[in-house]
């Protein structure tokens, strides 16, 4: 393929290599910071020396921190939960699996996996490194200072489970109800080359460009006064629509319901139209059709959308933090909130540690579905 | 497909979006020129205090919002036409700072501070966007193949994390003595605090901004570089184009179509700037048109939300997006009627 009018010079190739490393480090480095200063003590965390908030000789003096052989132990046992996950599982889930249910094996098989891993990692290793590291002498004193005080407090003091949980409601519900409505109408309007059905995306691409708060401002007084209005329908029991999940999860639903419709739009479109056409032919009504011959084809378009569905759903802030009540807030909002009100280094570490934890479900969302992902941005944009 | 058919496919959501799109943007429209408040009344108020040798009595005339039965308040919603406008846009205080301090002056007026700062935020990222985002292209499909892999892993995560807590993140290292602050000072050899400032602080929101859509153009690119036509690319070389020329003259016409696509998603996305704001608690300092209509919407120490004005300003910055819509709105139709 590379032909050697186009080979470059030697220069150039190590520029654009140096560009790229630094490039790889401006994108990682804030997000790799902020997961170390995590785990040290305030003031470490917030010192000005890099290497103070590396190797955190305040955490160490306060008893919290690893040796060189908690280290070595810790990556073996990293590597090792890695070659297995890679190596071992495809051709365990391959044997034992039922045929035709792949998927259930794959759940099993990294289900069993994690729960070795965190048994291993946090029960079995510490114990075992508690009786050897006095033993070895300089081999296992602390070098680098780690404490988890910070997510304890995090997740156990601050009920930040509780805005975990709310979390996963919301964003599960945004996923499962903007995947259903989306794949039928994608599926109608990539089969449908009709003036309506282009009037339809035209507006939906204006409804794109909406900002959310024009959106929300609609929402919070007829939300807040709905068991006034619901009253005649429902009876006495009309809920206030006003902090609920639900509501939230209608509202994310549409809001991101034009960028479904024209994300899955487009992936219908690559399903050639004469596979319908067939089923269409041997009997099948447009609904069998879809459902017996485009179904079975259509998961890696959806599993896409549904990933960008997730990830707004996740990553709102607008939405719910103005339409959620405090025991209903979800993890952004909740740690905003965090952020700006208290004022303490010891809090300032905490509201750290939360923002580490909510980052740490998108670190792993990337590293399996990395392909997926680029899949998505590209679709919509080589297609115009 | 009949229109049955489709509408039995498509109606579902179409109903979705009514319900919850165009429903409320209706009502803001609505709110925008009505005002709900509470109904007022004046009532004369003896206050005694202790004195001698008799006590102290004043009366004094307070207005109280009134209470029906139950005890909450009563409110009425009245027709005030444009008032909620004008209260946001404030176009007559504007007009005399104008006229007394110059252009400066409108700097006091939230609005247009807000509006001030979401243009050029807007206008300022967008280039770097895409040079960054074409750089970025460059580079990866530069790389051999075996780390392509790994580097678009790292690209991706500061498009995917979350906006507020990309944006705290940045925060972080620069707040008081962050480390990135420590370093600027060890290298100029002075003090510096960036959040001292309106300036400094609009440079970190657009330096988080392009850090975090730069890697969505660099893919978008990168994606397109694939389907540059090499036989163009070495007749190029033959002809005696340079490196530069060949990437002037052969690659970025491949990549226009993309350009304006990603262009399009920038500018709509960056006018809504929000996250920002919140990340960076500068509220002090610099605000969006989008944290203006938010923070309309957050009840004060009253527990009292300005829906109208809310609703105004919401109005007001719908305008911007439609007049940033046009274009797009035009490449579209021509796509359709071309593809037809």
């Amino acid at each position: 393929m590379s032909s050697r009018a186009l080979r470059q010079p030697l220069v150039l190739r190590i520029t654009s290599a140096t560009f790229l490393a630094v490039w790889c480090l401006v994108a990682a480095f804030p997000i790799f910071w902020i997961m170390v200063m995590s785990f040290k003590s305030p003031v470490d965390a917030f010192s000005s020396n890099p290497l103070n908030v590396i190797f955190g000789p305040s955490t160490r003096a306060g008893g919290n921190g690893l040796s060189l052989l908690d280290i070595i132990f810790g990556i073996i046992v990293i590597w090792a939960t890695v070659r297995i996950a890679t190596k071992k599982l495809p051709g365990m889930v391959e044997a034992y699996s039922p045929a035709g249910q792949k998927w259930v094996g794959w759940v099993i098989g990294g289900l069993a996996l994690v729960l070795g891993f965190l048994v291993t990692f946090f029960a079995i290793l510490p114990a075992i490194l508690d009786v050897l590291n006095p033993m070895l002498g300089p081999l296992g004193r602390d070098i680098i200072g780690l404490t988890t005080e910070h997510y304890k407090t995090v997740w156990v003091e601050r009920g930040f489970s509780n805005n975990f949980k709310n979390s996963m409601i919301v964003t599960t519900g945004v996923v499962v109800v903007s995947l259903t409505f989306g794949t039928l109408a994608g599926y109608g309007l990539a089969r449908s080359g009709s003036r309506l059905a282009f009037a339809i995306l035209i507006t939906a691409l204006i409804f794109r460009a909406l900002p959310h708060s024009v959106l929300v401002a609609g929402y919070l007084p007829v939300f807040i006064s709905s068991s006034e209005w619901l009253a005649p329908i429902l009876g006495e029991n009309a809920p206030t629509l006003y902090g609920k999940p639900f509501a939230v999860i209608a509202v994310l639903v549409a809001i991101n319901q034009p960028f479904t419709i024209w994300m899955l739009r487009s992936f219908f479109q690559n399903i050639p139209a004469e596979l319908d056409e067939a089923a269409r032919v041997d009997g099948c009504s447009h609904f069998q059709a879809f459902r017996r011959v485009i179904m079975p084809v259509m998961w890696p378009g959806v599993i896409t959308t549904g990933l960008f569905s997730f990830l707004l759903g996740y990553n709102d802030f607008l939405v719910t933090s103005l339409l959620l009540d405090a025991q209903n807030q979800t993890m952004v909002p909740a740690i905003a909130g965090m952020f700006s009100r208290e004022t303490t280094t010891t809090d300032q570490v905490v509201a750290v540690a939360a923002a580490v934890s909510i980052t740490a479900p998108l670190f792993f969302l990337v590293m399996l579905f990395q392909r997926q992902i680029v899949s998505g941005l590209t679709a919509g944009a080589v297609k115009g | 497909m009949n229109f049955k058919t489709f509408a039995a496919f498509v109606g579902p959501s179409v109903i979705m979006m009514i319900l919850f799109i165009a429903f409320p943007l209706a009502s803001v429209l609505k709110q925008s020129f009505y005002n709900t408040k509470p109904i007022y009344e004046t009532v004369e108020v003896e206050s005694c205090s202790p004195g001698f040798p008799d006590q102290i009595c004043v009366t004094e005339k307070k207005s109280v919002p009134k209470l029906d039965d139950e005890g909450n308040i009563i409110e009425t919603t009245e027709f005030v036409g444009l008032q909620s406008y004008s209260n946001v846009l404030e176009l007559e205080r504007a007009w005399n700072a104008v006229k007394t301090d110059g252009l400066i002056a409108l700097q006091s007026i939230d609005f247009w501070k807000a509006l001030r700062f979401t243009l050029t935020f807007t206008l300022i990222t967008l280039p770097l966007v895409l040079a960054g985002g074409l750089g970025i292209a460059l580079m990866i499909n530069n790389a051999t193949s075996a780390i392509k892999g790994p580097v678009i892993f790292l690209s991706l995560l500061p498009f995917i994390i979350t906006p507020v807590i990309g944006a705290l993140s940045i925060n972080w290292l620069f707040r008081g003595d962050g480390i990135l602050t420590a370093f600027i000072e060890w290298y100029l050899g002075r003090d510096v605090s960036l959040f001292a400032q309106a300036w400094t602080i609009e440079l970190l929101m657009m330096l988080y901004r392009v850090w975090h859509v730069a890697p969505f153009a660099g893919i978008v690119f990168y994606a397109g570089l694939q389907t540059v036509n090499t036989d163009a690319l070495e007749s190029a070389v033959i002809d005696g184009a340079s490196r530069w020329q060949r990437l002037k003259y052969v690659v970025i016409p491949h990549l226009t179509p993309l350009i304006v696509f990603v262009s399009m998603i920038h500018l709509m996305d960056s006018y809504r700037v929000f996250e920002e704001v919140v990340g960076f608690s500068s509220q002090g300092y610099v605000i969006s048109l989008q944290w203006l209509t938010y923070d309309f919407l957050v009840p004060d120490q009253a527990g009292n939300r300005s829906v109208s004005r809310a609703s105004a300003s919401a109005m007001i910055t719908m305008i911007g997006i439609a007049i940033l819509l046009v274009p797009l709105l035009r490449r579209t139709w021509n796509d359709h009627k071309g593809g037809h």
